[in-house]
């Protein structure tokens, strides 16, 4: 291990064997708490002192909340109808059928 | 709970009340239709796989005893056509394959970082206002190419999540997928989409 401080070393990537690159591949699971106790305290440390890594992770909420946000789109109203159509015709064949 | 208000939906159209079954198909037909475009290469392949859902689940009607939710049955008959179609159209590749190891697909282009894996450039603070840019085309438009781009186990994995807000369990049971698998795809489909929204920004 060199005694030389690299200035990268002290603006982004906190002390501990957890690097930034391998940080970010742990969100999912982060998030999805599927990490073991000891990893999630690591990644928690790592990005409390880790500016880029609080950055990146912030950035996947807000992807995700852009996400959860979007509406689908209604069906058709011919589809609609068809199905409606198809539910009629289903109930006439049960109660011609009887109950089964 | 949608759960309850759905079993007494399904109750009543049983019973053949047709307002029911009418109210199903809109609670639930705009997801379906969603998660079937994520199977399907056009719009009208996915309106008839959510067509054939419906007749499924008019044909299961009798039999559907609500031991899972009225929703996940849906999906499940959903995913089940949609896959036959996916194959018939030759756009659905087998689920199981989740591809290759981590390291061909990073989260984050190895060169934003240095060799000893920390960032070379912070990432930006985002500022994104997500009820403003849920409303934005523009945005609206990135977010839709980019899970178009997906592999498929991605882009129905997201959808399902991130785009229904389906839990992990119900999806595990939907498109019989285990957990770690299904973290492994949601991973890459949200770092896809994030780095589409990143250049999105950064333009």
């Amino acid at each position: 291990m060199s005694p030389l401080r690299l200035p990268w070393r002290r603006r982004a990537q906190p002390p501990g064997d957890l690097a930034c690159q391998e940080l970010v591949e742990l969100v999912t699971d982060y998030l999805e708490g599927a990490l073991p106790e000891r990893d999630r305290a690591r990644f928690e440390e790592h990005v409390s002192m880790c500016e880029g890594c609080a950055a990146y992770v912030e950035q996947l909420r807000q992807t995700l909340s852009v996400l959860g946000r979007l509406e689908p789109e209604d069906l058709s109203p011919e589809a609609e109808r068809e199905l409606l159509d198809a539910f009629r015709q289903w109930k006439r064949e049960e109660q011609s059928d009887g109950p089964s | 709970m949608a759960d309850d208000a759905d079993a007494l939906l399904v109750e009543r159209a049983r019973e053949g009340d047709e307002d029911a079954f009418a109210q199903l198909v809109r609670r639930h037909g705009p997801s379906l239709l969603r998660v079937a475009r994520a199977y399907v290469p056009t719009q009208a392949a996915a309106e008839d796989a959510v067509q054939e859902t419906w007749l499924g689940v008019l044909r299961g009607l009798e039999r559907f005893e609500g031991r899972s939710s009225f929703r996940t049955w849906l999906f499940r008959i959903l995913v089940n056509r949609a896959k036959t179609r996916g194959v018939r159209e030759s756009r659905s590749v087998p689920f199981a394959a989740v591809g290759s190891g981590d390291a061909d697909e990073p989260a984050v282009d190895p060169s934003r970082f240095t060799a000893d894996g920390a960032w070379t450039s912070l990432p930006p603070r985002w500022d994104l206002d997500p009820e403003a840019v849920a409303r934005s085309h523009d945005l609206r438009r990135i977010v839709d190419e980019a899970i178009a781009k997906l592999p498929e186990n991605q882009r129905v994995v997201i959808t399902l999540r991130d785009l229904e807000g389906v839990d992990s369990e119900t999806v595990r049971n939907v498109l019989d997928v285990s957990e770690t698998n299904q973290r492994v795809l949601l991973h890459r489909a949200r770092a896809k989409v994030r780095k589409a929204l990143e250049e999105w920004i950064d333009a």
